[in-house]
């Protein structure tokens, strides 16, 4: 499996998110950082990580100039040609604004920067990324996010709900996200934004790894594949 | 030739943080404010002479860039 982590300024989980996807794909060789200006992405790619951080320092609206930098037209195009691609934290909300995954990430609705741990449900096992999960268990993951409220048009919503696309739900939302959202997947169930940090979760030293389910779903679907 | 840009939240969309300065109006004691919306305004200057020309460019830097359409409304005006 060849992994690819684009790196923005002001990226602060890429190296987290490298590590975690290193464990699962035979080590860091085979996983590239890959610098936003760039225009191409490595041959041979099999997934994507767009991490989380604060790319541009939030100017504008978060992860609106970063879903305009140079390397997402690949990363869009790599996405519609069925490539998986999964964004974390800040990395979900470039790939709202890149189009890629539909609705929006608002101010939290208590206005507060959140940083703690938060209790997920997860509502699929119908994607890779949630491939080693159960239906229905639930997840102890951080947040670390001001801007997680997630919000999308009645229809879109019903669409993601009917579709089977919520991949997790908060069992309390922190941030006033609609219907509880954390985390949802895209029509092929190939691309998935969350706000909460399961690179974070990855490494039983460092406070749990209810996280490492996620990536090992995604080195299954790389092999089976 | 410069050109202002107001970026709003289409209506129905939450506003916390207007709903937070409504709040902190109402605590200041300025009565009678029944609802706050919070939006940016951005000014370009820009090289284009022509007044539909800039204009016509100014809404693509809108719908690139500048607003978010899915929840903000944008409108354009020339200096």
């Amino acid at each position: 499996m060849r992994a690819a982590v684009i790196q923005f300024p002001g990226s602060n989980c890429d190296r987290d998110m490298a590590v975690a996807l290193a464990n699962v794909a035979g080590g860091a060789k085979n996983v590239s950082m890959v610098w936003h200006k760039d225009a191409e992405l490595p041959k041979g790619l099999d997934v994507i990580g767009i991490p989380g951080g604060f790319s541009f320092g939030d100017y504008l609206r978060c992860g609106a100039i970063a879903a305009r930098s140079p390397i997402m037209d690949a990363v869009v195009e790599f996405a519609n040609k069925g490539g998986y691609v999964f964004g974390l934290c800040n990395g979900f909300q470039i790939l709202t604004e890149s189009g890629l995954l539909p609705g929006v990430l608002m101010r939290n609705a208590g206005l507060k920067y959140i940083c703690k741990d938060v209790e997920l449900r997860v509502e699929t096992t119908a994607s890779p990324f949630t491939s080693r999960y159960t239906v229905g268990e639930v997840v102890t993951v951080p947040v670390a996010h001001h801007d997680g409220n997630y919000s999308a048009d009645p229809d879109t919503l019903k669409r993601l709900v009917g579709d089977d696309r919520v991949a997790f739900r908060y069992t309390e939302t922190p941030n006033g996200s609609m219907d509880d959202i954390a985390g949802i997947l895209s029509a092929n169930k190939r691309v998935l934004g969350m706000m909460p940090h399961p690179e974070r979760r990855a490494d039983a030293q460092l406070g749990g790894t209810d996280g490492v389910r996620f990536f090992e779903g995604i080195a299954d679907a790389l092999v089976s594949a | 030739m410069k050109a202002r840009v107001h970026v709003t939240l289409k209506n129905g969309v939450l506003d916390p943080q207007g709903a937070a300065v409504a709040h902190s109006l109402g605590a200041l004691g300025f009565e009678g404010v029944n609802d706050v919306r919070q939006g940016k305004v951005i000014e370009l200057d820009l090289a284009e002479t022509d007044k539909a020309q800039a204009e016509a460019s100014v809404k693509q830097m809108c719908e690139k860039l500048l607003a978010n359409t899915v929840i903000e409304n944008y409108s354009v005006e020339i200096l």
